[in-house]
């Protein structure tokens, strides 16, 4: 007997597996998750090709009329791009996620003496990376047509660093929605319009000040405008402002909720 | 590089012990008291039509599905109870091909064996070795998209091979395939078991079951309605019957008047093959009539016992024709169906 085998033995033989083992498990179906995109480029145009076509096309349409040129516009639309697009990435996890489950394949890792949280944890690391990828290419595209975030690199790193986390709580919420819907397209629907407000409606694209007095006081509370404000405080002013502290709490409320849940209908489910 | 299973075998005589498994889908019953005994070391075969039950039962007995009532213990475990313990027994190879389309063969193999906690180069080892073992060195690289029923199937039980399970769940792994390949995937199942595994398989054709397993439970319409070996169900069904083959056509007549008188029964001969047959006597008349033939000078080409087979076998016990696949169904005879509704001929 080799020591793999000894290690399935484990510190835990009879039992359910333990948090060593879900981590390694975990990281095993995040790998797996890697290696899918690979073979699918296609997965990978949201996280690629939004954020440059996005970039170039807010700041060319909305620049001169809202700012008076592109130049002046960049520092409000590309902290509220960057935000923009990875939020709407974070929509994939619950879609792949069921698509995942309806496979013959969940079958055989359900019936493997692994983790059973692992498909669902690791599906969520790897879009970590994902939302990684989207925010270093919204900052360089942002940097090629002329943005020069006067916070400095070390903030603006600190700013993709919260975009990331904060997508990543917002992926729990369609992961639940992925766990929970009958269909794939099911949980696009859904996910769609829970997400289409939040985005929209917010100060990502238009300063609040031009809006009516009503979509203010939505826009004002929506989270989203939270961390878009963080972002602009960190890229643009070098600053942790009282925003990043909002979204932070927003983001942590979000999981607290929900990843309890999603976990739940998960187990019941797999 | 023959690896042997990291657990200690439960040293239980029994791989899989269910007793009157349910499982509703809606106000349907898929399995409706299913009772399975299968020894350790043996294969066990499944036997149904399309819809019979057969893979929820295997799905309840692998852990995949919560049974409504009854219970099933694997190694003596409880399914339900000691799931994550049952899993470290059992490997799975589902009816629809469980690997990853996505990915590449040898991706989807590492992928399972890192799962099932083999390191990196030891992943990459034993998929490279069960590629080789599998026939699939060729295509090991390309994406599953790619691949023929035959070489998912293959790749689908590599990957149930990883860690040789003490009890591995075939469900149908043979539907679908060309008559080689089938060949081939019996062979290995035996050799499977031959070195110490047990396997529960099942299979709409009964010349699998025939051909492969120990003992087969006939089921349907979530019922087992017959177990045994595959002699003892054909046994039930009735004698068997003797056939004689005579040298020379011209003795035909002659015969048949030998074999009527010494077992005194009455035959049947089929002149154009110079056949003759009569159900089957004990063994000591047939020495009898052995003997009276040879003192009339009729020579014979053969003499064999005929048991039924396998289908005449489901249809005494269903009282329908089993269908080989779904694309044969309809060729069954519904004259036969004594107690049919109208749903269950279209599930047939
Ligand atoms: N998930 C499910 N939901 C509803 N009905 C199901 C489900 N799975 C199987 N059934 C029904 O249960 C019966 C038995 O199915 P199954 O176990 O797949 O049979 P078999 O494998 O012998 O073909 C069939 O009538 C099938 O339609
Ligand atoms: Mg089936």
């Amino acid at each position: 007997m080799n020591g793999s085998a000894n290690r399935m033995d484990g510190p835990y033989p009879g039992g359910a597996a333990g948090f060593g083992q879900a981590v390694r498990n975990s990281l095993t179906m995040a790998y797996r998750a890697l290696l899918k995109v690979k073979h699918t480029p296609e997965l990978w145009f949201d996280v690629t090709l939004q954020p440059i076509l996005f970039t170039l096309m807010f700041a060319y349409l909305f620049g001169g009329a809202i700012a008076g040129d592109v130049r002046g516009y960049l520092p409000i639309i590309i902290p509220g791009i960057l935000v923009q697009t990875v939020i709407t990435t974070s929509i994939v996890t619950g879609v792949q996620l069921r698509e995942d489950m309806e496979k013959g394949v969940f079958d055989r890792f359900r019936s493997l003496p692994i983790a059973r949280i692992a498909p669902l944890a690791g599906a969520l690391m790897a879009d970590s990376i994902r939302y990684a990828i989207a925010s270093v290419l919204t900052f360089t595209v942002g940097y090629l047509i002329g943005y020069r975030p006067a916070g400095g690199l070390g903030y603006v790193a600190v700013a993709a660093a919260l975009v990331i986390v904060c997508a990543w709580s917002v992926s729990w919420i369609f992961a639940f929605f992925g766990v929970s819907a009958r269909t794939a397209s099911g949980v696009q629907g859904v996910s769609m319009l829970v997400l289409l407000p939040l985005t929209i409606l917010s100060n990502a694209f238009v300063p609040v000040e031009t809006l009516p007095n009503w979509l203010q006081w939505f826009v004002k509370l929506n989270p989203v405008s939270h961390l878009v404000s963080a972002v602009r405080d960190l890229a643009n002013a070098g600053t942790f402002s009282r925003e990043l502290a909002i979204s932070l709490a927003g983001a942590a409320a979000i999981v607290a909720v929900f990843a309890p849940l999603t976990v739940r209908v998960y187990m019941r489910r797999a | 590089m023959r690896r042997s299973f990291p657990l200690h075998v439960p040293n239980a005589e029994l791989a899989v012990e269910a007793r009157g498994l349910v499982k509703a889908f809606g106000d349907r019953r898929a399995v409706d008291g299913a009772d399975l005994t299968v020894r350790t070391g043996t294969i066990f075969g499944v036997l149904g039509p399309n819809g019979a039950g057969k893979t929820t039962t295997l799905k309840m007995l692998a852990t995949l599905l919560r049974p409504d009532g009854g219970e099933a213990r694997i190694f003596g475990y409880d399914a339900v109870r000691d799931a994550h313990r049952v899993r470290r027994l059992i490997g799975v190879t589902g009816q629809y091909a469980s690997v990853d389309e996505t990915l590449t063969a040898r991706e989807n193999l590492i992928v399972f064996s890192r799962l099932l906690g083999l390191g990196r180069g030891e992943a990459r080892r034993r998929a490279s070795e069960l590629l080789e073992r599998f026939g699939l060195a060729d295509a090991a690289d390309r994406q599953l998209k790619t691949f023929s029923g035959g070489m998912r199937r293959r790749l689908d039980l590599a990957a149930s091979l990883i860690v040789t399970p003490p009890l591995l769940f075939l469900d149908e792994p043979t539907t679908g395939l060309d008559p080689r390949t089938r060949a081939q995937l019996w062979e290995m199942i035996r050799e499977l078991v031959r070195s110490g595994s047990t396997v529960l398989l099942t299979t709409q054709y009964l010349e699998e079951a025939d051909q492969l397993a120990d003992r087969i439970a006939v089921i349907d319409r979530g019922r087992v309605v017959a177990e045994g070996t595959a002699d003892e169900l054909k046994a039930s069904v009735g004698a068997s019957s003797l056939e004689l083959a005579v040298r020379h056509a011209k003795d035909l007549a002659e015969a048949r008047r030998v074999v009527e008188e010494t077992l005194r029964v009455r035959t049947a001969a089929m002149p154009e093959s110079g056949r003759i047959t009569a159900p089957a006597a004990d063994a000591d008349r047939l020495a009898d009539l052995l003997i009276a033939l040879r003192e009339r000078g009729i020579g014979l080409a053969e003499i064999s016992v005929r048991k039924p087979t396998l289908d005449e076998v489901f249809l005494a016990i269903t009282g329908r024709t089993a269908v080989g696949n779904r694309e044969e169904r309809g060729t069954g005879s519904p004259g036969f169906a004594q107690d049919h509704d109208p749903e269950r001929e279209v599930v047939v």
